[in-house]
């Protein structure tokens, strides 16, 4: 697994972190050493899904509030991960379990029951899913394609759902 | 690191009461469950350890104090209103420090004066977790050391039942010296913890028949820690007590659950044996289950209206 030294963060990372993500210097520190108290096995990932910390960043940094890329707009690099466009991804690829880019009826059924755990019957569950897709569907194949999850969330303030609040 | 949403379930999915599911609903909580990994409520502005580990020592300094003082007072009703306070308070203070989550159910039910309260023992912090919510005397072994210290302290302020290990031994000595204690109505309720040794909390065992041979009023307790946040179980003989404490402050958060029951009085005939075959029973974890009920309730209330209209 390595030693203790070998899971520092170097500078070239920080660096690499810094401009994917957008985070300042500052930050990214602090969320290292919350990353490290939280890593019990000592071994640079968190947990069940071996999340190692570039990943935990890089899921962190869809929810920067969007206005914070006013400071640093590079308008030639690559978009940044906190977008809308972004954000809207990271939520279908919450659904789209086996990562198909589509949501099928399974896969939303899968999610709802971890929402809701035992509470609701699974016809109840059922009937919201389908009424779900049927709402969503335009090409008519029963599942929902990013295209049509976005059409789905146009009126959602998504830049302010998907947001935590950093402090500087 | 960031200022937490503190908003409820309802307004954070743009709640009406009673609204559908709709596919937004997932940013709700996949924004709430990443706050939760990168900020609680202690991280704030010191370093978590060395805000613990300050409470700690404060909690504790002012416990020592506080019994002091009290404790030079003569015996009257102010003096145990007063003690009463320093405990409730140096607890707070203390659970503080280890960052401590408390939910505390049937509260009708809490041990009463003159009654002994019964409860199963994980952790040491048991004894703190119970005395949050109400005082207790204690019944123990008379420690080394730090505890040493907090037992006399304690002692001086509101009446405790200490032992010699010799004295433990002796269990007719030990029976006499309890009756005595709860035999006086105004003396506060006795808090044992039959099992001896901590348990690694996943089942109740039968409670040493000891606990009840000495009649009065039993309240039963159940203390259960949610594993998630921390592991609150002490191997005595991997670590002393100082590392496990500080183990135990710098862990995320001790979460748990107290749950009073309803008290029992030892029938006629009623043997004490049978009585230690008391519950082996798992006490339930709630804490996502209650999570997943609020949202169940929400989006289902709506849905029957939907199938009606339909």
């Amino acid at each position: 697994m390595g030693s203790r030294a070998s899971t520092l963060l170097r500078d070239e990372e920080l660096e690499e972190i810094k401009k994917e993500t957008g985070c300042e210097f500052g930050q990214i520190t602090r969320l290292y050493s919350r990353f490290t108290s939280l890593d019990k096995g000592e071994n640079g990932t968190l947990r069940e899904d071996q999340v190692n910390f570039r990943g935990f960043m890089r899921t962190l940094a869809h929810f920067r509030p969007i206005e914070d890329n006013e400071k640093s707009k590079d308008v030639n690099g690559p978009e940044p991960l906190n977008s809308r466009s972004n954000k809207l991804h990271f939520a279908f690829r919450l659904y789209d379990l086996d990562k198909d880019d589509k949501i099928s009826r399974d896969e939303l059924l899968q999610v709802l029951r971890m929402m809701v755990g035992v509470n609701i019957s699974d016809e109840q569950l059922g009937s919201i899913a389908d009424r779900t897709i049927q709402e969503a569907d335009q090409d008519g194949d029963s599942a929902i394609s990013f295209t049509e999850f976005v059409k789905v969330l146009e009126k959602v303030d998504v830049e302010q759902k998907m947001s935590i609040r950093f402090l500087h | 690191i960031i200022q937490r949403d503190e908003s409820p379930m309802e307004k954070g999915l743009s709640g009406l009461r009673g609204r559908d599911f709709e596919l937004s609903d997932v940013f709700y909580f996949s924004k709430k469950g990443l706050e939760a990994i990168v900020e609680d409520e202690v991280t704030q502005r010191f370093s978590s350890e060395e805000l613990v580990v300050t409470l700690a020592f404060i909690g504790i300094g002012l416990l020592v104090m506080g019994t002091t003082l009290v404790g030079q007072l003569p015996e009257s009703s102010l003096k145990n209103w007063l003690s009463e306070l320093v405990h409730l308070t140096c607890c707070r203070i203390c659970v503080r420090a280890l960052s401590g989550t408390i939910h505390y159910h049937n509260k009708q039910y809490k041990p009463q004066k003159g009654g002994i309260c019964v409860a199963n023992h994980t952790s040491p912090i048991d004894v703190l977790i119970l005395t949050m919510d109400g005082c207790y005397a204690m019944v123990g072994q008379v420690h080394g050391g730090l505890l040493g210290i907090i037992q006399r302290a304690m002692v001086k302020a509101c009446p405790h039942v200490w032992f010699e290990r010799s004295e433990m031994k002796d269990r007719h000595l030990v029976t006499q010296r309890l009756r005595e204690h709860i035999a006086d109505k105004k003396k506060l309720p006795i808090l044992i913890f039959p099992e001896g040794t901590c348990i690694n909390n996943t089942s109740v065992m039968m409670f040493k028949k000891g606990s009840f041979e000495i009649g009065g009023t039993i309240h039963p307790v159940a203390i259960k820690y949610n594993p998630q946040f921390g592991d609150a179980f002490w191997n005595s003989s991997k670590y002393n007590m100082v590392s496990y404490l500080l183990r135990m402050m710098t862990s995320w958060a001790i979460v748990c659950d107290v749950w009073y029951m309803p008290p029992m009085t030892r029938e006629k005939g009623e043997d004490a044996v049978q009585d230690g075959g008391l519950k082996r029973a798992k006490v339930k974890d709630t804490f996502k289950e209650e999570q997943q009920k609020n949202y169940s309730k929400m989006i289902v209330g709506n849905e029957s209206l939907n199938s009606e209209a339909n």
